[in-house]
């Protein structure tokens, strides 16, 4: 047993280091290609050599990124067949048909267009070459959506059927996988943070030029958009995760409960801006949650549900089986030691069917097949000896949680204020504190995305598919050294692509910020 | 004489055209390269790490590796699920 838990704790650590070095260059590749875009529509109208040199410097340190990135995501996918072998069988078409997809369409789309992008300069004319650069940041979030449909499925398992004698899940409703709202809200919360991203980063990158005092038309040109998309980027992240907290509070109750350090919950129920967990809190005592708290009243209820006064479970209430329906309404659920009961059911039904099926009684198979069916909803939940084994880790999930909205909060401010001080107070750009915040904001926009893949992440815990397989069942029998050898390579070489990228890129920034881009007329 | 080549090369030209022009749009492409070539160094030995190195040598699909059918492999989940749940 201890091996298995080392196996499942080494392979989690793994996934968790490969998947966000990924998200380290993912989010600037979809949102500087859009940023990319619009400059280059600039000067497509306005036929402004300035304007060309602009997008040209945008474009290269989109290629550095994307160079450096490509394939990154690869070593998740050896990572489902070697670690994690019972989950991609068990998955079958469900989770491979949208990565295949991916693969096909998205990223060979990309991919040739970043081709004419890169190589096409005075060889395509400026309008096929605009619409290369166009389609390649459309490729970029269609890559994205196809991932994120496969990871929104893990949360929300819906539009399939599980048959015992494959022993998959196989799909029976592609559009209910491909428009569930967890799916829809999971994209566009994904690829805006992006934008955002990558319009911290143009502003940061333009404010050293400005620190510099080099090329300051250059770059307050360059900030004007970053800005423009940062901004629109912001808004609608905190319009599509306002969607995700209703996704999460009806599909996993749980996942809420722990992002907001919750144990009981009431009606109008607070949420918690900034606060400090009580370690000493479990469920199996009577502890404050918090050593300390800033709260807004009837915030999480509104979040919810958008009712402010609305019942938010906690996670004991969650635990003894009240729930909330799809219109925001409390009801009596099964309890998770119900839920427990009902698994178990479940796993005795597929025993019978396993044992059916070797006797070659074709009637018991169909008997044991319906029982399974019968009770499959919780069939993860046979896997748990306890109702708190169903608990994340709330601390991870709480700060992680916070951190991301606490950041996102910071980042509005910092749009809103960039703006104001390009179009109203511009001189104000020259003064140095503002340059440093630019460019300080840069690690913070990367920590905000970031943590927003770890509460996505952790607060499922302890599912991989929410309900149906619990992370430690998912696992390949292999060896831990085999892992804990790989993961160790996985982070020496992830850490040189990433000092690579890190070299590369401020080699060109900075001979961007050396060439004279005022002598360009437009 | 060169009336006649001429026509020769002219009725090739469709089927030729497009190819010779996309080569050369990629040949020149990476001639002219600048920054793009330590790029094009670092995916090609990153490709190698991840598939020559990783795939092979560590990451070998286990459920492939070891059962011949699918049948096979569907079985050994489905025991391997079960034993997990005693």
């Amino acid at each position: 047993m201890d091996d298995l838990m080392n196996v499942v704790d080494w392979s989690r650590w793994q996934f968790a280091l490969t998947a966000m070095y990924h998200w380290l260059f993912v989010p600037l590749t979809l949102g500087i290609s859009v940023i990319v875009a619009i400059m280059e529509t600039i000067y497509y109208r306005t036929k402004s050599e300035r304007w060309l040199a602009i997008t040209k410097f945008w474009m290269l340190l989109f290629g550095i990124n994307f160079a450096i990135g490509v394939a990154t995501g690869i070593i998740l996918e050896f990572e489902f067949g070697t670690n994690w072998s019972n989950y991609s069988w068990f998955v079958g078409d469900i989770f491979g048909a949208p990565l295949a997809i991916e693969g096909l369409l998205a990223f060979f789309m990309e991919s040739t267009f970043i081709a004419v992008m890169f190589f096409g300069w005075k060889k395509v004319s400026r309008g096929f070459h605009l619409t290369a650069t166009w389609l390649t940041a459309i490729g970029a979030s269609l890559s994205a959506l196809w991932i994120l449909i496969a990871n929104a499925w893990m949360q929300y398992p819906v539009g399939m059927e599980f048959d015992p004698a494959q022993m998959r899940n196989v799909m029976d409703d592609f559009f209910a996988l491909v428009l569930s709202p967890v799916a829809i809200h999971k994209f566009l919360h994904a690829v805006l943070s992006g934008w955002t991203l990558a319009g911290v980063f143009v502003i940061g990158v333009s404010c050293w030029f400005l620190f510099k005092k080099r090329n300051r038309r250059f770059a307050i040109d360059s900030m004007k958009v970053g800005a423009w998309v940062g901004f629109a980027g912001i808004l609608l992240t905190l319009w599509s995760g306002d969607g995700s907290a209703v996704d999460v509070a009806r599909v996993q109750p749980m996942k809420l409960a722990a992002m907001e350090g919750l144990y009981d919950g009431k009606c109008g129920q607070e949420i918690v801006a900034v606060g400090l967990l009580n370690p000493k809190k479990t469920v199996l005592n009577d502890e404050d949650e918090f050593i300390a708290k800033i709260t807004i009243p009837y915030g999480l209820s509104f979040l919810a549900t958008h009712n402010p006064h609305a019942f938010v479970p906690g996670i004991n209430d969650l635990i003894n089986g009240i729930e909330l329906t799809e219109a925001g309404d409390t009801i009596r659920t099964d309890s998770y030691a119900e839920r427990i009961a009902i698994g178990k059911k479940a796993h005795m039904a597929l025993r019978a069917y396993d044992k059916a099926s070797k006797d070659g009684n074709a009637e018991a198979m169909a008997a044991a097949a319906s029982q399974l069916k019968a009770n499959y909803k919780y069939f993860g939940y046979g896997y748990l000896d306890s109702p708190y084994e169903a608990i994340p880790p709330v601390a991870m999930t709480f700060y992680a949680f916070h951190i991301m909205v606490l950041f996102g909060g910071y980042l509005l401010l910092f749009f809103v204020a960039m703006l104001w001080m390009l179009y109203r107070k511009n001189e104000w750009l020259e003064n140095r504190w503002v340059q440093l915040i630019g460019m300080a904001t840069i690690p913070i926009v990367w920590i905000c995305s970031e943590c927003g893949w770890v509460t996505a992440e952790v607060g499922r815990q302890p599912w991989i598919i929410e309900g149906i397989m619990p992370t430690r069942a998912a696992i390949s029998d292999i060896s831990t050294v085999t892992i804990q050898v790989t993961f160790w390579m996985f982070a020496a070489v992830f850490t040189a692509l990433l000092a690579a990228e890190i070299c590369i890129m401020l080699r060109e920034i900075s001979k961007g910020s050396k060439t004279d881009y005022e002598r360009i007329k437009d | 004489m060169d009336k006649k080549s001429n026509t020769g090369g002219l009725h090739r030209r469709p089927l030729l055209a497009w190819p010779v022009r996309v080569y050369r749009f990629y040949r020149d492409g990476f001639r002219e390269m600048t920054v793009g070539r330590s790029l094009w160094a670092l995916i090609l030995i990153k490709l190698a790490i991840l598939f020559l190195v990783f795939k092979l040598f560590f990451f070998p699909d286990v459920l492939s590796r070891d059962y011949d059918t699918d049948e096979a492999r569907a079985d050994a989940v489905r025991q391997s699920l079960l034993d997990d749940s005693r």
